[in-house]
């Protein structure tokens, strides 16, 4: 139920940014979702739907899915996060805090921990639109 | 592309009557140390009280009290466990007993997820223990937490009083109150770093001497409350400055 507290968030900043772009309604708004943080999309949508106010009453919620990169500050290599075999409870702490990850991953060339999520860790508000 | 967990974070924190970072310019004065004191001192006094260990790289706190084998709930965020009496948080809980390479993008990036999703409800007072000198997690702090206050720890070594200054001269461009300074590991009378700290016009707040119990209370929150240290704290708690 971690996606409440994300869901919450989003709510919050969609709502500032309406504000801000004078929105009298909001039609809808784009989630980007990283992979790493392995949210649950239909909790996520579900908590979004019955935590919007009044004036996204229309609103639809786009969810798309953020392939997670990483790349070995080492040796440069560049990996995808959806191809590493983790176990339940590692998974569970990665999705609590992403950065964890640089606990239990290292990178399959060299080694190293000291990798860079360049792409795809967490919950972005991507796009607003409504009408004024 | 915007991230909405910033938005959120002062909701998460309205609850809490204070919010007190306790930090230092260079690492090992102690700091840690008078965190875990401060919090559990005030929490004896009847107060509810969180602790929150942003020390990601190095964090203590859970071996400063022997905290073991406890997880926080999950219920719309993350409910910190009651340990030892306190609200108690820490990364330990995600990152096991295991090396944590982050740099300041990361650390900043776990700093702003926890506080957006963790749910401290009401307290009295929120401790930080904070990563040593000017980092990105006190930057960060500073900019997203309103009505933050600082409590600053030192040793009598100038080198150590030198990263205070200079963490001084930020707070005070940055407008944050600082509630005073603590000098721990004394061990003679000199008085250099109650005069320099009243000449940066803060209160002084205590001088603590070396006390070789310490480290032997280490793992032990009971044995903590006896040391010549915590006694020090409990003085600094119940004298109205904090």
């Amino acid at each position: 139920m971690h996606e409440w507290a994300l869901a919450e968030a989003v709510i919050r900043a969609a709502q500032q940014i309406a504000e801000k772009e004078k929105l009298k309604e909001v039609k809808e708004v784009t989630i980007k979702v990283g992979e790493l943080q392995q949210v649950e999309q239909d909790i996520l949508r579900f908590a979004l739907s019955q935590l919007k106010p009044a004036s996204f009453k229309n609103a639809k919620f786009r969810l798309t899915t953020a392939k997670t990169t990483l790349r070995c500050r080492v040796c440069g290599h560049t990996w995808l996060f959806r191809n590493q075999k983790l176990d339940e409870d590692t998974a569970e702490a990665i999705h609590f805090v992403p950065e964890v990850a640089h606990a239990y991953i290292k990178c399959p060339k060299c080694g190293s921990p000291d990798f860079e999520i360049t792409k795809g860790r967490g919950v972005w508000l991507e796009n607003i639109k409504g009408v004024r | 592309m915007v991230d909405p967990r910033a938005s959120v974070i002062n909701e998460r924190l309205k609850g809490i009557g204070r919010i007190i970072a306790v930090s230092s310019g260079k690492g090992g004065v102690g700091k840690s140390l008078v965190a875990t004191a401060l919090a559990l001192t005030l929490a004896r006094r009847g107060c509810k009280v969180g602790l929150f260990d942003l020390d990601f790289t190095s964090p203590s706190t859970h071996l400063i009290m022997g905290v073991k084998d406890v997880q926080p709930k999950e219920e719309k965020g993350i409910v910190p466990p009651v340990v030892k009496g306190l609200a108690y948080m820490t990364l330990v809980y995600y990152s096991g007993d295991r090396t944590t390479p982050l740099r300041g993008a990361d650390v900043s990036n776990a700093l702003i997820e926890l506080l957006s999703v963790t749910q401290w409800s009401e307290l009295d007072f929120l401790v930080i223990d904070m990563p040593p000198s000017i980092s990105d997690a006190v930057l960060d702090l500073i900019r997203l937490v309103k009505n933050i206050e600082f409590l600053i720890v030192t040793t009598p070594s100038l080198l150590a009083f030198e990263t205070v200054k200079k963490q001084v001269s930020l707070l005070k461009d940055l407008k944050v109150p600082i509630i005073g300074v603590v000098e721990n590991m004394k061990m003679n009378r000199a008085k250099n770093i109650e005069r320099k700290t009243k000449k940066l016009g803060l209160k002084f707040l205590a001088e603590i001497p070396y006390d070789p119990k310490v480290e032997e209370a280490i793992g032990d929150e009971k044995k903590l409350l006896d040391t010549v240290l915590a006694q020090k704290i409990k003085e600094i708690a119940t004298d109205n400055a904090i």
